[in-house]
């Protein structure tokens, strides 16, 4: 019995080596049928709705229409990231993570600092100039 | 029972500390890793161009406004076709996992038609608006939209050129080693751009036809 263990779990360590290096070969990972097709349909609602709400003239408050906006789209980012680019805290051994992490922070502060500033720097301009025929 | 306790106790913190899992295995072809780092930095420069819309977005020189230039059917049409774009890719990667060719060329071949039937309707707005004095040079709202939407556009139509090319060397070579590699890294170019595109249709298109 313990010899019959033995052996298998031997052919399993070696069924594993095998896959592993399988997968090197290839590249990366393995895609299913499954995964792009939950992420398609996550995508298609994900991007319907907020055309749909647009389109039928949004909420009556445009911020609020707005914010649902960049909500769904922060959402459907994530969805291509994990089902269509396989996204995950593993492939790469970590690294393809942390730049992405990296990446995020780096386009939060672009973004977030730019439109800060610069609608600062117009709050701040003298009256005269801030004609809208004035405007670039 | 208590010495075998402290046993213990000393064990754990004796024991050698282990930073590298023997799980973890370096990767023995760096490309992919490259191509997302190549993929990040790419980010940043639409990063930069997304900011200078956010800027100028609503500096429309008494010129046309977002609502009145924008059709929305066609972006919904655009979004589409690049989704579904998205999803073809998908079953080409699919067919390669299978090792089948000709599927492969085939899904291939609809992805690329999909991209430049995306190309097409973009140039057909861009055509359309600068017709009608709407150019890059009306206002820094369409500079920047120009500029933004623009660079998409050349990413999504060199993609298609490095499609047709991965599409040649399919059908001359079959599915070896390197041809996997380079159709993973067009997969992750080809899904990045709809992710970008994600951006620009929520953030460009559908806010700027807010009040």
């Amino acid at each position: 019995m313990s010899a019959h263990t033995d052996v298998h779990a031997g052919h399993g360590h070696d069924e594993h080596g095998h896959g592993e290096h399988h997968e090197h070969d290839d590249g990366i990972g393995h895609v299913s049928l499954k995964g792009y097709m939950i992420g398609f349909v996550l995508a298609v609602l994900l991007t319907a709705v907020p055309f749909a709400l647009v389109m039928s003239g949004g909420l009556k408050d445009p911020s609020a229409t707005a914010f649902v906006i960049l909500g769904f789209a922060a959402v459907q980012i994530v969805v291509h990231m994990v089902y269509f680019l396989h996204m995950n805290a593993k492939s790469e051994g970590g690294w393809n993570m942390l730049a992405l992490i990296f990446t995020a922070v780096l386009v939060l502060i672009t973004l977030s600092g730019s439109i800060w500033v610069m609608y600062h720097l117009n709050h701040n301009m003298m009256p005269a100039l801030m004609d809208p025929r004035n405007l670039p | 029972m208590s010495d075998a306790k402290s046993y213990d106790t000393y064990n754990t913190a004796a024991a050698p500390l282990r930073f590298h899992q023997e799980t973890e295995h370096h990767p023995e072809n760096g490309t992919l890793l490259g191509f997302w780092l190549y993929l990040m930095s790419d980010c940043l420069i639409f990063a930069c161009l997304f900011a200078v819309y956010g800027v100028l977005g609503r500096s429309y020189a008494g010129g046309p406004t977002g609502a009145e230039v924008f059709e929305l059917p066609l972006v919904a049409l655009n979004t589409s076709l690049l989704l579904l774009s998205s999803i073809t890719y998908g079953f080409a990667m699919l067919e390669m996992q299978r090792k089948r060719v000709n599927p492969t060329l085939v899904w291939l071949a609809v992805t690329g038609l999909l991209g430049a039937g995306f190309i097409g309707i973009e140039l057909y707005e861009f055509g359309h608006l600068i017709a009608e004095g709407n150019g890059p040079q009306r206002s820094a709202f369409l500079s920047s939209f120009f500029t933004l939407v623009g660079t998409h556009g050349l990413h999504v139509s060199c993609g298609i050129i490095w499609l047709i090319t991965l599409m040649v060397q399919v059908k001359r070579k079959g599915l070896i080693g390197p041809n996997k590699r380079r159709l993973w890294c067009l997969s992750m170019f080809w899904h990045f751009l709809d992710v970008v595109w994600i951006g620009v249709f929520s953030f460009v298109y559908l806010m700027g036809v807010l009040p």
